[in-house]
């Protein structure tokens, strides 16, 4: 990998040399580097492009990690990558991808990821989004999640789109069974031009499933962002759906939070905020000698910390 | 040194101009200790906010330290060392206790180091240290904060807005040693606007302000026992136990 590459890796998964455990590096549409453990198994797929990543049950404190780099312009990459995550096993993934484009095509990469996370199984999964150049190909990236949770099982996501990418079209889909557990925290910001859209369906399929998704974002100069969150509650279970996005510039947001209870026990609840950012708040940093834009930059990096 | 010199800023209202603050003149002193009371809607928060730069007078001048900054912002104003706590302290999203006091310290203090600047305030600091600003705190707990981030920036003038409001009557007692020691330990003058007879009882002098304009100033010893059983000069107790106090 060269040194751009590199560097985007570490935006996009925090890597700065080869990390430990299992791990599948994708550079400009091709297999950069891999490694497989005794209990995650990796397998290209034969059909599609993209791949397989089993982890056996009872696999414990392990980590996957599958960046995926564009450096060339014009590059349209699409790729599908399915997790199995066996019973009881208790493991990170990280999954990140960044694009450099200093050309003037476009370079777009679609992941399409499902997750199947077996009986009482406990998933971290971490997803960067992360662009840079200063050609005028726009970056584009449009990831499709798809997750089905078994009993018992927990899912943590965190979705982080900071910088540099000019569209997005996220569809994230999870259908939990009992007493399993979803939280997503999604951190978003957009800038410029950017267009970034955000649509969860969560459907809570049974007793004691409980699901808690969470956006925070920031929409600067003229982006737009829309935020569609519908929990579907089939059987008695718990749901909250939250979007907080801080507005400035010729920005757009649109909020929309929904909620269909399909169950007398389904106790499901949403909550939408949008506003700018409060003079005070400004004032008060500015009074501990921070500029107007060092206080407007300090509000902003903590609401999405 | 802080000079205000023929200082006036007034208001638009529907019925016509409204004078805040009415040509005054005061000047605070190196090292002293001085609290300004008076009515409320005497012009007390907004010559505070005039000398934190927060407000621009529409009249006059104001010097810090033979500076001129009456045109000088928020920030440059900061810079030269003027520290300004608020009345209704603001809430951040986000933004955690220690971020908020590296930034007043203005350098990357240890967790440690911030914990201190709690403790003066009676906070129990590694309960706060990552706790965000934001409404999950009480307004006392917040006003606390708010005045460890004065203490932290530790500046030549340090201006304090009501430092009681919103504050409980265990924390009031605090508040008051918190005070003392800053008194001790500060090379910088100290400016409290404040009703409270325990907070005027440790002042050096006193200024009274009433429709804008000083109605009296002086030391201690002599301001404040005319001012006894006014609503300038509130027993803390008396309120509390009238339930004005309470949060």
């Amino acid at each position: 990998m060269d040194r751009i590459q590199q560097r985007i890796l570490e935006e996009v998964a925090d890597l700065h040399e080869v990390p430990e455990g299992a791990y599948n590096i994708r550079a400009n549409g091709e297999m950069a580097g891999r490694n497989t453990t005794a209990n995650i198994d990796i397998t290209s797929k034969t059909d599609v492009s993209g791949i397989d990543i089993r982890i056996r049950p009872g696999t414990k404190h392990e980590s996957v990690h599958i960046p995926v780099v564009l450096s060339q312009s014009g590059m349209k990459d699409m790729v599908y990558n399915d997790f199995y995550i066996g019973e009881g096993s208790d493991v990170v993934i990280v999954a990140g991808c960044g694009i450099h484009n200093c050309g003037d095509q476009d370079s777009q990469h679609d992941g399409i990821h499902r997750f199947y996370v077996g009986k009482n199984a406990r998933v971290k999964y971490v997803e960067k989004h992360y662009g840079e150049g200063d050609g005028n190909g726009r970056r584009i990236l449009n990831p499709v999640t798809e997750v089905t949770m078994e009993e018992g099982s927990s899912m943590e996501m965190e979705m982080v789109q900071i910088k540099g990418v000019d569209s997005t079209d996220r569809k994230t889909k999870a259908k939990l069974a009992a007493g399993a557990k979803l939280v997503v925290r999604e951190r978003l910001m957009t800038h410029g031009n950017q267009y970034a859209v955000s649509d969860y369906v969560v459907e809570l399929n049974g007793g004691e499933a409980s699901a808690d998704v969470v956006s925070r974002s920031v929409a600067k100069d003229s982006s737009y962002q829309k935020f569609d969150s519908r929990i579907v509650g089939n059987a008695p279970c718990t749901g909250h759906t939250e979007c907080d996005a801080i507005i400035m510039g010729d920005a757009k947001i649109l909020a929309v939070p929904q909620l269909e209870a399909n169950h007398i026990d389904a106790a499901l609840i949403h909550e939408a905020a949008i506003g700018k950012i409060a003079g005070e708040q400004i004032v008060k940093l500015m009074t501990l000698g921070l500029t107007e834009e060092e206080a407007e930059a300090q509000i902003v990096n903590g609401f999405l910390k | 040194m802080l000079t205000l010199e023929n200082v006036s800023f007034e208001v638009q209202e529907e019925k016509g101009q409204k004078e805040i603050i009415r040509n005054m003149n005061l000047t605070i002193d190196d090292h002293k200790f001085v609290v300004i009371t008076g009515p409320n809607g005497g012009g007390k928060s907004t010559l505070a906010k005039l000398i934190a730069g927060i407000e621009k007078p529409t009249e006059g001048k104001i010097y810090f330290e033979g500076t001129d900054i009456t045109d000088l912002s928020i920030t440059e104003r900061a810079n030269l060392g003027i520290s300004f706590a608020f009345q209704q302290p603001v809430r951040f999203k986000g933004i955690q206790v220690l971020d908020l006091i590296r930034l007043a310290a203005k350098k990357n203090l240890s967790a440690a180091d911030a914990c201190q600047y709690l403790s003066e305030v009676g906070l129990c600091a590694k309960d706060y240290i990552k706790r965000e600003v934001n409404a999950s705190l009480s307004g006392g707990e917040l006003k606390r904060i708010e005045i460890a981030t004065v203490l932290a920036r530790n500046t030549k003038m340090s201006v304090f807005d009501e430092p009681e409001a919103g504050i409980d009557l265990w924390s009031f007692q605090n508040l008051i040693q918190v005070f003392e020691r800053m008194r001790e330990s500060t090379d910088g003058s100290i400016l409290i606007i404040s009703h409270q007879e325990r907070i005027l009882n440790i002042a050096d002098e006193i200024v009274v302000i009433a429709e804008g304009q000083i109605t009296r100033q002086g030391p201690k010893a002599e301001v404040l026992p005319t001012l006894l059983g006014t609503t300038s000069a509130v027993d803390a107790c008396a309120r509390f136990y009238q339930g004005g106090d309470r949060r």
